[in-house]
């Protein structure tokens, strides 16, 4: 893993890695749209809004997920001194963030014809709400750091305190009473019917390749913007 | 369904939050590497 802590390696592997996750994300996510909005039946209970399952459950999967990156790179950071994992870090908070916001979105838009409401405070939904709020706090404290200029491990243990939040999110539908359905996907078993399944998995696959895509891009322009400060650090020191 | 509401105006507005979203967090991190990247290149020919 350590061999992957070398930037000019990592930069190396990212340059044609970019590249191939985000069209293959944008490939395959279109196409699983498409294949939710045109090719799946109407569900016997829910209707034509079925369809917005496709791209709610991927982006709830992918706001978890993020929160998931920061954790694992954080633990990485604080270990290791992986040069790269605190960035990593950061590059996964404002993606998290905005596939936590368009779930949260997208399920209010699926409740009110659903359940006849936009937003309840049950255990799902409040718990995924508190993770925005936890993206954002980690989006503000990692921002302030990096200003003041000087390393520190804040961002990185505020990231594992609220990886505490994720399996709250994961067993909420189960701990407590609730409008949400209970997992419909578990570990080798599977409630939904193969017509809504595989468009399913298809959106997600498609949305995490973009998501990995975007992560990159964001890991580059931050190693970039460290890479040309301490340059011209050196040459201000240089010129004195 | 509720209030006479068409399922798909719903379906539409959610498909409508998620490509926005997800487009404008692409473009936004595709230029801000790109603009990096170019300071870094500029730093580097001082």
């Amino acid at each position: 893993m350590h061999g992957f802590a070398n930037p000019a390696r990592f930069l190396r592997i990212a340059r044609w890695l970019t590249p191939v996750l985000v069209l293959s994300g944008l490939a395959l996510s279109t196409a699983a749209v498409a294949w939710g909005l045109t090719n799946v039946p109407p569900d016997r209970l829910m209707g034509e809004t079925v369809r917005i399952l496709f791209i709610h459950v991927p982006s709830a999967w992918l706001g978890m997920g993020g929160w998931t990156t920061i954790a694992i790179a954080s633990l990485v950071e604080l270990v290791w001194r992986h040069p790269l994992a605190g960035i990593a870090a950061r590059a996964a908070a404002v993606p998290g963030a905005a596939f936590t916001a368009i779930c949260l979105a997208t399920g209010s838009i699926w409740g009110r014809p659903t359940w006849g409401t936009w937003w309840v405070w049950d255990g799902r939904l409040t718990s995924m709400l508190v993770l925005l709020f936890l993206y954002f706090a980690y989006i503000a404290l990692s921002g302030a750091v990096s200003r003041e200029g000087a390393p520190s491990r804040i961002p990185a243990i505020f990231g594992l305190v609220g990886a505490v939040n994720v399996p709250i999110i994961n067993r909420s539908v189960v701990w407590w009473n609730s409008l949400h359905q209970p997992p419909s996907l578990t570990m080798g078993k599977s409630a939904i019917d193969p017509v809504f399944l595989w468009p399913l998995l298809a959106a997600t696959i498609g949305f995490s390749l973009l998501f990995g895509g975007v992560i990159l891009m964001r890991m580059r322009a931050l190693l970039a913007d460290i890479q040309a400060e301490a340059r011209l650090r050196r040459k201000a020191l240089g010129a004195a | 369904m509720r209030e006479g509401l068409d399922q798909w105006d719903f379906v539409i507005a959610a498909y409508a939050v998620t490509v926005i979203g997800t487009l404008l967090l692409v473009v936004w991190s595709w230029l801000a590497m790109r603009a990096a990247e170019k300071r870094r290149e500029d730093a580097r020919k001082k």
